[in-house]
């Protein structure tokens, strides 16, 4: 896979396992399926929203669903992520970001939420509509 | 791992010898792609705090204008999709330079140019609009983190633009080297990168600021 850009290493046989640890090869395939599976997974939330078909609550936890799948389609189809890319240093960087990335987000949600919730009568979420 | 084998095993065995000579020649590359996904995955930490100031912040108004009121939708598929269209052009480039054609790796990475400049025209054109109609970044806590969120973002595909126009340059003078390769994926992980980053702002900032 990696040969295309490696033709001037003579000594090449022996290590072929090691240069397919991070060799990607770009296919139009993978990147139709890639862009139409993406097309129709933005399409739709788009659609449930200025259409108003479901429930705003409902929308709410659909549409997070169907960016979940594109960024999944996206990762695999696009940047061409799988558990043996770059020897799996890739998927474990990757796995460590996620959790940091959870703490970081679900933190700051949570201990913010409380926040507002604990402020004296007055200085409430409510009355931040009048705070900057 | 197969560097550390052969420096512990290596030099008595002959085969092990060129064994090491082929991790060495490999080092590089897997060092930048790696080191450049290392990068990329720092720059979501930095997205996912601005994710977290826009859930945090997004709801407080300060008496201002709402998502609902100051969100065109049909602008903001418009802009993904050229997002997305601009993705799947960097891949034909990217199978272009694979197959070492250079006339059709430029002209693919121009249209991957171009569809990054309208993304970036459509996005100053809302901001100017939002700014125009006195929802600039100061007048509220949900429009402060709006701006610096979609703004942060932005700044990114600028910067991929201008680093897809240096390549350009490099392509015309020397071709398609290993090294301009090299180059070549990490910008495509760049871009793909930012369209996946913008599957969330469509979906946490303007889809969901729309909704009630």
């Amino acid at each position: 896979m990696s040969d295309h850009h490696h033709d001037h290493h003579s000594a090449h046989g022996d290590g072929h396992g090691h240069g397919d640890n991070y060799a990607v090869h770009y296919s139009a395939r993978d990147y139709a399926i890639g862009f139409v599976l993406s097309l129709i997974l933005t399409a739709i939330p788009f659609w449930l929203v200025m259409s108003n078909t479901l429930a705003p609550d409902t929308t709410r936890w659909v549409i997070l669903g169907f960016a979940a799948v594109q960024l999944v389609v996206q990762m695999v189809y696009f940047l061409h992520l799988s558990s043996k890319s770059e020897a799996g240093w890739n998927m474990m960087a990757l796995i460590l970001t996620v959790v940091l990335l959870v703490i970081v987000m679900s933190g700051s949600i949570w201990v913010m939420h409380h926040m507002n919730q604990n402020m004296m009568p007055g200085m409430g979420a409510e009355s931040t509509h009048t705070m900057t | 791992m197969s560097e550390i084998n052969a420096a512990v095993t290596g030099g008595s065995i002959s085969a092990d010898v060129s064994g090491r000579y082929i991790a060495r020649e490999h080092h590089p590359e897997q060092g930048t792609l790696l080191g450049f996904w290392l990068y990329l995955m720092s720059d979501c930490l930095l997205f996912a705090s601005l994710f977290a100031t826009y859930a945090v912040l997004g709801r407080n108004y300060a008496g201002g204008p709402t998502g609902a009121e100051l969100f065109d939708l049909s602008l903001i598929a418009v802009n993904t999709g050229f997002l997305l269209l601009s993705s799947i052009t960097f891949g034909f480039a990217m199978i272009a330079a694979q197959a070492k054609n250079l006339a059709k790796t430029q002209m693919w990475l121009v249209v991957t140019g171009i569809l990054g400049v309208a993304f970036l025209s459509l996005e100053i054109y809302e901001f100017q609009h939002l700014i125009h109609e006195g929802a600039g970044p100061q007048r509220s806590g949900f429009l402060t983190s709006f701006f610096a969120l979609v703004g942060t973002h932005g700044l990114h595909v600028f910067f991929g633009v201008i680093w897809l126009v240096t390549l350009l340059v490099q392509l015309g003078k020397h071709g398609i080297t290993p090294e301009n390769f090299r180059r070549l994926a990490c910008l495509s992980l760049f871009w793909h990168f930012l369209d996946l980053v913008w599957i969330f702002v469509f979906t946490f900032v303007y889809l969901m600021g729309v909704l009630p």
